[in-house]
């Protein structure tokens, strides 16, 4: 795995001196809206201290898992740390590379969904409906990322008294047998773009901030709208040193990573 | 044996025999149903407490979320393949030998096909909203996403299932007749008049439904074949490593048309054993199934190979990681045994006539062929699952008590069904038998000795 990221890097790296540079604000082709959202994760500044992760659990309800479960594979985690070593004892380094979900363009998940429970939302957000998910689980399979996750207890025992005084009251809690994943922080999105519209304007960068970009104390993660040239996560993407996860698949995500110098 | 005197003409020992299991039950049938009952009951016990506690007791987890209930689903699918197929192509063929066989084949068909039909319900997450993949109209105007392979699933799995419902029943009218005229109680009396619907057996009636059933098997030949490749696209149109291939249309329908002309001959062979139908179903017939068989196998394993070997010779990373667990990792003796049963020890055996022609042989060596093509089923699905995308997150399966419960619970719901058709159809399609034996019959005309019907 390691292997492939280095080669999906150097891929990027030599498409960035090509045509591909501008691909990044390019429009999302047939969606009519002024949004585009995409983040781009620095991963020469990122020390794998997990405060995202610890964010993200706290800013969307995701269920507890204690040891056991975790040990099981049964933990929810819309925002994990990989952690990958390179090298032997002297000489070893760590690699942090921070994962959720990519929002790929052409999300393989949802098209398997028989009941649409996934779909794509015209600013570009990989949607994930509650309500209308049956588990099949066909969008985990499919997923490159492994970065779905199923409902495999009762909502009432993720959150045991008096943890249930904690939930975030803009963020649905999930019941048993549905998928979830990261949302981009969507119920954040929503806030400030109802906001922006009554006053008869555009989101400016910088309004909308995930709880993971908002906690990364190194900076890593910058949120904000692809389709504005000026926004601080399109000056980021521009850079030569953006390549995105296993894009030989050809998903399209709007996650990308930076990655240039020695870690 | 007390049977009513026989309204309809004919061969009277060729209804009684294949009549008898149908107006008397023997103890041992009442173990085999007692024992299967148990079986389907502690299963389907199972699935309803798992649906009260939830997938955790389960062995899945991320990110193996299709386990042994999706290996138990393809196999069971594949199971129901050989009947209705084989029935069909032998009809159109107009292969007489088929005749003894075809009803066997055709139960085997919609039993199996119930049995694998509830394996997409039992590993829902949420199985009480199974019906949101049905395209039904409601207010809210939403639709199941036809570019689902599931929607497709639904779909085939239902017209499958309906069209070999049909298939089964058409040529089991006249039989039912025959039953109806037979049956001294007046609660069977009722039944099989109402099964026979008022059947005669006017010449106009032989007509049209030998015309039906003409149409219905060139009809049911293509959802045959389409039924596996469709569940073969569950895998293929996924973006996951050695399940992205187009190869697995093809070879889906060839492992299920050997997994299931395995079950055909066992089957077959215990029918015969059980009824005392030595007289029906020959070692001619079975030498006949076994051939198909063998050609299924050479053909199934060509395609492995096939598979196999691009993929080994590409060396994508990805799809190397899966090919190495399955060649020298946990998955290593799952593989063998399969290669064992299916390829290397069954083409070798069913390449004698003197296996092909000795029931007790093939019984065994068919039950072996199918722990293989089972072993099969489940390495589709799972080692690509074990190590998928980030090495982060590769994990290892080990499915818990209830995988297995849900297991035994087709074998036993499947046996139970089929003993209870026994008992409620005659097992061998008693005027095909019939129409051939006039066919085969010759007739002196001066000194000429002809056949009595030529056929056209």
């Amino acid at each position: 795995m390691a292997d492939l990221m280095t080669a999906t890097h150097e891929a990027a790296h030599g498409a960035a001196h090509g045509a591909a540079q501008g691909a990044a604000a390019a429009p999302y082709e047939g969606a009519g809206s002024p949004y585009r959202w995409g983040m781009s994760v620095d991963l020469d500044r990122c020390t794998g201290c997990g405060a995202c992760v610890v964010a993200c659990h706290a800013e969307n309800n995701l269920p507890i898992a204690g040891p056991i479960d975790t040990d099981e594979g049964r933990s929810v985690d819309w925002m994990r740390v990989e952690r990958y070593w390179e090298g032997h004892y002297p000489e070893i380094t760590a690699h942090f590379v921070p994962v959720m979900c990519q929002h790929c363009t052409n999300a393989p998940c949802e098209p398997v969904c028989p009941v649409f429970a996934t779909y794509h939302t015209p600013e570009g957000l990989n949607g994930m409906v509650y309500n209308r998910c049956i588990g099949t689980q066909y969008c985990q399979n499919n997923d490159p990322y492994n970065v779905r996750f199923f409902n495999w207890f009762e909502a009432a025992l993720n959150f045991p008294e008096p943890l249930a005084n904690q939930l975030n009251p803009d963020v649905t809690v999930r019941s048993r047998g549905v998928m979830e994943k990261c949302t981009f922080c969507v119920h954040r999105i929503r806030d400030v773009a109802a906001d922006a519209k009554a006053e008869g304007r555009l989101v400016e960068d910088g309004e909308i901030d995930t709880a993971c970009a908002q906690s990364c104390s190194a900076n890593v993660i910058t949120f904000g709208n692809l389709l504005d040239p000026h926004s601080k996560v399109s000056k980021a993407v521009a850079s030569a040193r953006r390549f995105r996860l296993l894009e030989g698949l050809g998903t399209e995500p709007v996650v990308y990573y930076l990655k240039g110098g020695q870690a | 044996m007390k049977l009513h005197p026989p309204l309809v003409h004919g061969d009277d020992k060729i209804n009684r025999d294949i009549l008898r299991p149908l107006f008397e039950t023997s103890w041992r049938w009442w173990a085999l149903f007692g024992l299967c009952l148990t079986g389907f009951g502690a299963g389907f016990v199972t699935w309803m407490w798992m649906l009260g506690a939830g997938m955790w007791v389960t062995g899945l987890h991320r990110p193996v979320m299709w386990g042994v209930f999706i290996a138990n689903f393809v196999f069971w699918v594949g199971l129901s393949h050989s009947g209705t197929l084989i029935s069909a192509i032998l009809r159109l063929a107009k292969a007489d030998w088929r005749r003894p066989i075809t009803r066997a084949a055709e139960a085997m068909t919609v039993f199996t096909v119930l049995m694998a039909a509830q394996f997409p319900l039992i590993h829902l997450g949420r199985t009480w909203f199974f019906y949101y993949i049905i395209p039904y109209v409601n207010q809210r105007e939403m639709w199941g996403n036809f570019r689902s392979p599931l929607a497709w699933d639904l779909m085939a799995i239902l017209t499958y299932l309906s069209g070999s419902l049909i298939y089964l029943y058409l040529p089991t009218v006249p039989d039912f007749a025959i039953a109806r005229d037979y049956a001294t109680t007046p609660v069977r009396k009722k039944l099989f008049t109402m099964l026979a619907l008022g059947w005669r057996g006017t010449r106009k009636e032989w007509h049209r439904m030998n015309l039906a059933i003409l149409m219905l098997a060139v009809l049911v030949l293509p959802v045959a074949v389409s039924v596996h490749t469709i569940v073969s696209w569950d895998f293929a149109m996924a973006l996951a490593p050695q399940w992205h291939t187009t190869i697995f249309g093809p070879y889906f329908v060839l492992g299920a048309i050997y997994s299931g002309m395995a079950l055909v001959v066992t089957l077959t062979v215990l029918i015969r054993w059980a009824f005392k139908w030595e007289d029906y179903i020959t070692p001619f017939h079975l030498d006949k199934l076994s051939k198909i068989m063998l050609v299924a196998a050479i053909l199934w394993t060509y395609l492995w190979c096939g598979d196999y070997l691009i993929t080994w010779y590409g060396r994508l990373p990805e799809e190397k990681v899966i090919i190495d667990i399955k060649n020298g990792g946990p998955f290593f003796w799952h593989q063998l045994t399969m290669m064992l049963a299916n390829t290397i020890v069954a083409i070798p055996m069913l390449a004698f006539k003197k296996v092909r022609t000795s029931p007790w042989a093939l019984m065994f060596l068919t039950i072996f062929i199918n722990v293989g093509m089972w072993l099969e089923r489940y390495l589709i699905a799972v080692p690509t699952l074990v190590q998928k995308g980030p090495s982060y997150t590769w994990t290892t399966y080990s499915p818990t008590w209830v995988e297995l419960m849900m297991s035994i619970y087709p074998f036993a719901g499947f046996v139970m069904l089929y003993v209870l058709f026994v008992k409620m159809a005659p097992f061998i399609s008693i005027w095909e038998i019939r129409e051939d034996r006039v066919a085969e019959a010759y007739k002196t005309m001066g000194q000429a000795k002809l056949r009595a019907i030529v056929a056209e």
